[in-house]
Formats: structure tokens, sequence, C-alpha cells
């Protein structure tokens, strides 16, 4: 591989680790504003290490919810990853303990900077270098942010309760693109707090999944049916 | 409980990272399956936000000062404004409207 390929692939590894490093700062705040203490938010970081699943299940316990139902959230959240892994597995060809090892480090930033390589070898370091930066910097981050929320005190004070919100709206923002992606979210949301008064807390977060999973059955994708095909398209 | 939810829920996440590298492709490869994997973040995200910001420990449904962070917030988004600016503002509104006891 060209010397200067392989520089600029570490460095937008870099740059992408410091960028998610931002969010590991509020995670460790959050979570620990959501009852967590700080060696349970690090072992979060280290052991899921993947972030919309960690503040799924912070979220749930913040608001009460039983920490397994919090931990039935963070699964849900989780599937994407396997997604991520089909789309991976091609272009990095690992197997054995590679592969063990790549799976942990199997999240949006390193899929994002590695399926879109030409090669192997560029996937591979795409891969490798984003993952790892990644998780270098996720974990020092949540370790500080963690502390940091751990010696702020009253934690409504700071709006850190607000804040829990502020952060899924921003990981919500960019799925919303599509009109069926927007519904999903309208109905999940209703749902939910349809069902707050009735159910465990957590239980109303669980069931939203139940949309998802409609919908994903009743509609059809997002192709226009009336659209006339190109000619290679075409049977 | 913490815990024991930290670990089965991070095994969880682990398998399914393990899964996708697994299987063959043609299992989880199915339209609908990955329709339903693009929206389950979607529906649960929104609930989250819904629940964190109407939801109450009693589990009643309140409007406060987190409604106020969630709509600078979009504002936020709207602006283009990057993550953390956005959990800033959010919490930063909360806190403001505490502090001047206009909100609880």
């Amino acid at each position: 591989m060209d010397a200067g390929i392989r520089k600029g692939i570490v460095n937008d590894a870099i740059a992408v680790g410091v960028a998610t490093g931002v969010y590991g700062i509020s995670f460790g705040a959050i979570s620990v504003a959501s009852g967590l203490n700080v060696w349970q938010t690090c072992a979060l970081s280290l052991l899921m290490f993947t972030g919309a699943s960690q503040y799924a299940l912070v979220g749930v316990v913040g608001a009460g919810g039983a920490p397994m139902t919090g931990a039935a959230a963070a699964l849900l959240l989780g599937t994407r990853n396997a997604l991520y892994g089909l789309k991976l597995a091609p272009m990095l060809g690992w197997r054995g303990w590679r592969r063990l090892g790549a799976a942990h480090l199997t999240i949006d930033e390193s899929t994002a900077m590695s399926v879109l390589r030409p090669t192997h070898d560029q996937a591979r370091l795409g891969f490798l270098s984003t993952g790892l930066s990644v998780f270098v910097l996720w974990n020092a981050a949540t370790l500080f942010g963690a502390v940091l929320g751990d010696r702020m005190g009253d934690p409504r004070v700071w709006g850190l309760d607000a804040a829990v919100g502020g952060a899924f709206l921003a990981l919500l923002w960019p799925r919303l693109s599509t009109k069926t992606n927007r519904i999903a979210g309208v109905l999940g949301a209703a749902l939910a707090l349809s069902l707050v008064q009735f159910t465990p807390a957590g239980v109303p977060v669980l069931a939203a999944a139940t949309v998802a999973i409609g919908m994903g059955l009743l509609t059809r994708s997002e192709t226009d049916p009336t659209e006339i095909p190109d000619e290679e398209h075409l049977p | 409980m913490i815990w024991a939810a930290i670990i089965v829920g991070s095994l969880g996440c682990y398998l399914l990272k393990l899964a996708g590298l697994s299987v063959p492709q043609s299992v989880l490869d199915h339209p609908v399956i990955r329709r339903i994997a693009d929206l389950i973040p979607v529906a649960l995200l929104a609930a989250l936000i819904a629940v964190q910001v109407f939801g109450t420990p009693e589990r009643t449904l309140v409007m406060d000062a987190r409604l106020a962070g969630l709509g600078v917030a979009l504002v936020g988004l709207l602006l283009r404004a990057p993550f953390i600016v956005v959990v800033l503002l959010a919490a930063g509104t909360a806190a403001l409207l505490r502090a001047l006891g206009l909100a609880a």
C-alpha cells in the first residue's frame, strides 16, 4: 500500500476517534447522573463498546427501569452491528482469533471507515485503525466524563437530566432522513408515552421495537414503485 | 443488579457483532430484516427521548425544564450544531431555567 494512502487512512481514523471522544465525555457524565457508579460506567464502555446501546442501558436505568430491561434495550440497539458485520466479513476476510477480536471493534465508525475502501488491505487498515482509535479515546473520555459527573453533585442543578434527551435527539437526528423513519420515530415515541403509566419503567422503550418490527414487515423499501426502471434494471 | 445487566448486555452485544461477521451472508441479508434493523434505532431512540423528557420516577408524565432543554437542542440541530453543543444547550437551558426558578 502506498505510504500516502496509509497515512491518510490513519489520520482519518484518529480524527474520527477524537470526534467520538466528545460523545464519550457526555456518556460518562450522563451515566453517572443516571445512577451508575464510575466503575460500572467504565465497564460499559470497555465491554459493551457500542455507544447507542450504552446510552439506552443508562437511559432506562436513569428513568427508574430494571437494569435487565435496560440490557434488553441495549441488545435491540445492538442488532444493527450484526448487519455491519455482514458487510465487513467479505472485506476483512478474517477467521479465528482475528475475527473474535474484530467483532469487539465492529461499530458504526469502524464500519463506515472500512467498507468503502477499494482493497482488502485498505479496508483492514481503515477498520483496525478506526476501531482502535475510537476504543482508546471512547474509554478515556468515558472515564473523564464519569469522574467529572461524579463531582458535579445533584445532576438536576446542571441540567444533566435534560442533557440525556438532547443526546438521544442528536443520535436520532441523522436517522430521520426518510419519511418511513420519521413515522417510526413518532409512533415509537407515542407508544412509549401511552404505556408509561401502565407498565414498569423501561418497558415502554422496549415496546417501541414492535413499531420497528411492524413497519419493517408491512412497508416496502423506499424506492418509488411507480418509478420507471432504468433499461439495465429491466428483467 | 446493574453489574449483571452490564455483563449480560455486553455479552449479548458482542455476540450480535460476532454473529454478523460469522454467519453466511444469506441468513441475515433479507430486505425485511434490513428494514427492521434500520427502524429499531429510530423507534427506540424516539421512545427514549419521550420517556426521558416527560417521564418521572413515579411513572407519571410531566412538562418541566427538560422539555425546554429538548426544544433548544432541536434548534441547535436545525442550525447544524455539533453533538456536544446540542447536549450542552439542552443541559444549559434546563439548568438556567431552574436557577431562575422558572421551571421545575
